[in-house]
């Protein structure tokens, strides 16, 4: 079962139906046990940074997520969903960051680009031995985001270039992420999204 | 590698069916907008949006089911606009399936509502639509509201600037003097409102021939919304794309299975 995190964050239920093309069960909840104990959580999130955090927090999120990892089961972010597992977030607030959950370090901060928010579909550039992008190949994904973490951090990193490079995908053991909207981007979104229900 | 241009169909519902007129009047039906939004996604539309012209609650009720309908299979995004009034609108549309909400009449009406929509659900799910036309504004553009049957005395080009610094994360801009006649999108327009905007910009109005599609984007439109081409078939949304990469633009395209 696919457990969709719903913290007050965003239209759940595309996900929700994106998710179920995979073949699994896929239930939207806030509940911390089904949540810490799903074969697979998504975490998704749009807005603000900070706003996330504080839904995230209200329902425990971060012990949530921390758990998944130490228990060793598959967790995936999704655009802001995937910039609140770094230290911390510079959004709307340039000199003292927001902290985030902190799975990975360095701080998300604004994308050096002459027009934002990088709205749209753009390509990728995954590592050759990329599980979540395994058959996809010169396809693009949609994003909606002015901020993004742009030093690499766990085992693989794909990249994308708006203004500069940042990273469009992170993959980690059991932890992975992506900065675009995979349940957004048509049928290449929908395969990414199979090729991580199968490490599930 | 670059960010690819935008085409984005847009559907005008009422009561369950999609229309569409001239200059916003003499509708004709153009079909089931589940249907059409499914067929749409196929072709590689890289957005869809709804405009919903329902006079009637138990219009906008239907919508709801419409968008719930579309939601669940067309994975791309989806904009909702028409009779969005309030905070509480928004949600109800994002948690049907919208992933956008477009507003014109009601941010008029009361500019703060752009800020607390953006500062509840975030820039990126505003999009400001502007029904401009031709008027002895400052700026020599009108913003308009009811489906362009109302002029406002608001200079286009300052209400986009204010919208900007309120928060919306995108701007529609839809030329009241182009819209439905397909003679080509109102390029001057495009031009001035790309001038000012500080978000993404989308075309809308005009479209006919293919070369209309990059004299827009030539004007600097970052996406382009058009109904009456596709809906009446004289231009298929792959054939947009084909022209589009044929003079350099960036566009995604899907593999037709």
């Amino acid at each position: 079962m696919i457990a969709i995190l719903d913290y007050g964050s965003g239209n759940l239920r595309s996900a929700e139906r994106a998710f179920a093309t995979s073949g699994h069960e896929v239930l939207v909840t806030s509940d911390a046990r089904i949540a810490r104990e799903a074969d697979g959580l998504v975490v998704p999130g749009v807005g603000a940074f900070a706003a996330c955090m504080k839904g995230l927090n209200a329902i425990d999120g971060a012990s949530i997520i921390n758990s998944r990892v130490k228990n060793e089961r598959p967790t995936l972010g999704i655009c802001i969903g995937m910039q609140i597992l770094f230290a911390a977030g510079a959004e709307h607030s340039q000199t003292q960051p927001h902290l985030g959950v902190g799975i990975w370090p360095g701080t998300v901060s604004e994308l050096s680009s002459p027009l934002l928010p990088h709205m749209g579909w753009n390509t990728v550039e995954p590592p050759t031995a990329s599980l979540l992008f395994s058959g996809i190949s010169n396809e693009s994904f949609y994003f909606v985001h002015s901020f993004a973490a742009k030093t690499p951090v766990g085992e693989m990193q794909t990249w994308t270039t708006y203004g500069e490079r940042f990273l469009s995908a992170v993959e980690d053991g059991y932890m992975s992420a992506t900065q675009f909207h995979p349940e957004k981007s048509g049928d290449v979104g929908l395969a990414l999204i199979k090729n991580w229900s199968k490490s599930l | 590698m670059t960010l690819s241009i935008r085409i984005i169909p847009c559907l005008d519902v009422t009561d369950g069916r999609v229309v569409k007129g001239v200059n916003f009047t003499n509708l004709i039906d153009a079909g089931d907008p589940v249907e059409l939004a499914a067929l749409y996604y196929a072709e590689g539309a890289d957005e869809l949006t709804f405009l919903d012209i329902s006079a009637s609650s138990a219009g906008r009720e239907t919508t709801l089911e419409i968008v719930r309908r579309t939601a669940e299979q067309s994975f791309i995004p989806l904009t909702v606009g028409g009779g969005v009034r309030s905070v509480d609108d928004v949600n109800r549309l994002l948690r049907a399936g919208a992933d956008k909400i477009s507003i014109n009449t009601s941010a008029i009406a009361r500019p703060e509502l752009i800020a607390e929509i953006a500062d509840r659900f975030g820039s990126q799910v505003l999009v400001l639509s502007v029904d401009a036309r031709r008027a002895r504004t400052e700026s020599g553009f009108e913003v308009t509201t009811h489906g362009g049957r109302e002029g406002t005395d608001i200079d286009a080009l300052a209400w986009v600037e204010k919208a900007c610094a309120l928060g919306v994360g995108e701007i529609l801009l839809n030329s009241m003097d182009a819209d439905g006649t397909r003679a080509g999108y109102d390029i001057g327009m495009i031009t001035a409102v790309r001038a000012v905007s500080k978000v993404p910009l989308i075309a809308s109005g005009g479209a006919g021939a293919l070369e209309d599609f990059a004299a827009a984007l030539n004007a600097g439109a970052d996406a382009l919304l058009a109904a009456s081409v596709f809906h009446f078939g004289s231009h298929r949304i792959r054939d947009v794309k084909s022209y589009l990469a044929s003079q350099n633009y960036s566009v995604r395209t899907v593999q037709v299975l």
